[in-house]
């Protein structure tokens, strides 16, 4: 009698929820077929590819990390995965500040059209892909043609070759990465600042606060877990490459500061078909990853903020 | 009185600051701008700055003159069109479900997907089961592999929480099935973020690069960003065609400021129709970041 109760139950919930599962088809093929799937390549890293073999049929390597040993001793993996380090680094120092000074400024803002138009337009960059940032970049810091150098040589300065001198060549590709996002990544902080309890400002107004304490005091500490919470992930991405931004920008004669880990894997294992060494590269920089996202997320939690889950 | 003076100046020095803030940002723009504009002769002698010299559209007509090129944008706009319809679709598809509570299995699923997020095969592996599926070269592998981003499910996810049960729960007692209340209630109700997130899927694609980078070698398929790499760098055939002496010498410089202004007009111009969407879009994203 219970169990063809329970059955009932089970049928009359299949009848109900059983156009939610169909749908829930398409999205769990593709996480399944383009996320997990090749996962099962990784195994690659631990392998010995042969073209002719294929992934599966490829013998392992002996000994197993025959691959991390090779890369770890090669001098080309050291350069870029301290470039990636010194770049995401030198982006984190001056990338994570400078929004949050841009988003202070935007909220004192008086005039509230003039405000929304300076938002229209500081989000406009993000836009933009990194492809046509470096066609804007090498055009405008050409050492004869561009305008940057022109108006350089008009007070007897220059000409600087921004993008092919080792120093310049990471400050360009650090400012421009500024350009691309300062204006974007405020949005996460106005949306804190709107929600910081209007009341404490009329009471400091009262108190006859200046702006500039109202900021430190009511402000600053309103926004405070919003940046807590974004350091702290930011640090966890520290050894995360982008693909785009290296690749468009690098040149020949900064290759020693300009090439990363994705730019590396790319070269070495695509164009030069060393599909184990750049396995092995790839699934050491996401193991890495992972354990400082782990410890990051920790990290969060200990300063009593939600983390990221 | 004297401290509502004070107060003013302090509004008139933030207003200059953010008005740096928009000179940098538009400077390097308007530059591109007024070299695609401006004649070989004047770029030769460095007259331009910020303001197009002896106008002309020679550049542009170059440009437009190079088949591979045309073809590329074309293509390029109906890739966008068919990228975003589908990844809206798998993201209405993947969201949707998980607003019922007692649904088994959500929270695996749930977890299946936000996992992705974080820890990903790699390039290789990537690369070598394109091989696999025998999609390197097919121009599917510009459309298929990243049509659902968890980013912007969690988005669309985050704000239909945000729409009060009762209105499905009226809705179904009245006999509405779940597609029906998606149909019905959900969709019309989430527009506005529905708008944001075609636009971070069609500008995703609009200046989708890598994947081409790695998957695609026949230069039919090429996108517009992989093209304009070619330009940008000197690997195009408006420069083999004007070194080879077809074209008039308009400067290079022209040509790949006339390049980068293609590539970049079609977003500038749907950009301040959805700007008022995405701002809230990305909140809500970061809610649950």
């Amino acid at each position: 009698m219970k169990q063809k109760r329970s059955g009932r139950k089970a049928y009359l919930y299949i009848k109900r929820t059983w156009t939610l599962y169909l749908m829930l088809v398409l999205p769990v093929a593709f996480a399944l077929i383009f996320r997990y799937l090749p996962m099962t390549n990784i195994s690659m890293a631990f392998k010995d590819y042969n073209m002719f073999k294929g992934v599966w049929a490829s013998p392992w390597s002996d000994p197993i990390f025959k691959w991390f040993q090779k890369a770890f001793q090669t001098k080309d993996f050291w350069f870029a995965l301290r470039n990636t380090l010194m770049l995401n680094g030198l982006d984190l120092l001056f990338g994570f500040p400078l929004p949050i000074i841009l988003a202070l400024l935007l909220n004192e803002l008086a005039f509230k059209r003039y405000k929304k138009f300076t938002q229209t337009i500081v989000y406009l960059p993000h836009f933009l892909s990194w492809i046509i940032i470096s066609g804007i970049a090498k055009q405008l810091l050409a050492p004869r043609t561009g305008v940057v150098n022109i108006l350089l040589g008009r007070i007897d300065v220059g000409p600087i070759n921004f993008l092919t001198e080792h120093g310049l060549y990471v400050a360009t590709y650090i400012a421009l990465g500024l350009w691309k996002e300062m204006g974007w990544n405020t949005i996460i902080y106005l949306a804190a600042i709107t929600g910081i309890n209007p009341e404490l400002y009329e009471a400091a107004e009262v108190d006859g606060a200046s702006r500039f304490r109202k900021i430190w005091h009511i402000t600053l500490p309103g926004i405070r877990s919003t940046i807590i919470v974004l350091l702290i992930m930011n640090m966890g991405r520290i050894l995360g490459s982008e693909f785009d931004r290296p690749y468009a920008m690098a040149n020949d004669l900064v290759m020693k500061v300009a090439d990363v880990l994705s730019t590396y894997v790319y070269r070495v294992g695509i164009r030069g078909m060393q599909f184990s060494l750049t396995s092995a590269i790839g699934l050491f920089q996401s193991v890495v990853c992972v354990l400082f996202l782990f410890a990051a997320n920790s990290l969060a939690k200990r300063f009593g903020e939600r983390g990221i889950w | 009185m004297v401290k509502s003076n004070k107060r003013k100046i302090e509004d008139i020095i933030i207003a200059v600051i953010c008005f740096f803030f928009i000179l940098i940002c538009l400077l390097p723009m308007v530059n591109i701008l007024a070299r695609s504009l401006s004649s070989a002769q004047a770029m030769i002698n460095n007259r331009v700055s910020f303001w197009p010299v002896d106008f002309t559209w020679e550049s542009y007509f170059y440009v437009l003159k190079d088949s591979a090129f045309v073809r590329s944008l074309w293509w390029t706009a109906l890739l966008t069109l068919i990228c975003t319809i589908i990844s809206l679709t798998i993201t209405i598809l993947a969201s949707y479900p998980l607003i019922y509570d007692n649904l088994k299995g959500r929270k695996f699923y749930n977890g299946m997907m936000l996992l992705t997020m974080y820890f990903s095969a790699g390039t290789i592996p990537n690369y070598l089961l394109m091989k696999q599926l025998n999609l390197i070269d097919n121009p599917l592998v510009l459309i298929i592999p990243n049509c659902l981003s968890i980013f912007n499910m969690i988005i669309l996810r985050s704000f239909l929480y945000t729409v009060p049960d009762s209105l499905r729960e009226s809705a179904q007692v009245e006999g509405a099935g779940p597609i029906n209340v998606l149909i019905r209630i959900y969709l019309p109700l989430s527009k506005p973020v529905l708008a944001t997130l075609a636009l971070f899927y069609a500008v995703g694609r609009w200046n989708g690069f890598s994947d081409a980078l790695m998957y695609v070698s026949n230069p039919k398929y090429a996108p517009i960003q992989l093209k304009l790499y070619q330009v940008i760098n000197n690997r195009s055939s408006i420069e083999t065609a004007q070194q080879e002496g077809f074209a008039a010498p308009v400067a290079s410089e022209g040509l790949k400021s006339a390049a980068v202004m293609f590539a970049t007009v079609p977003i500038l111009l749907i950009y301040p129709w959805l700007q008022r969407y995405f701002i809230a879009g990305v909140t809500l994203g970061a809610i649950k970041e």
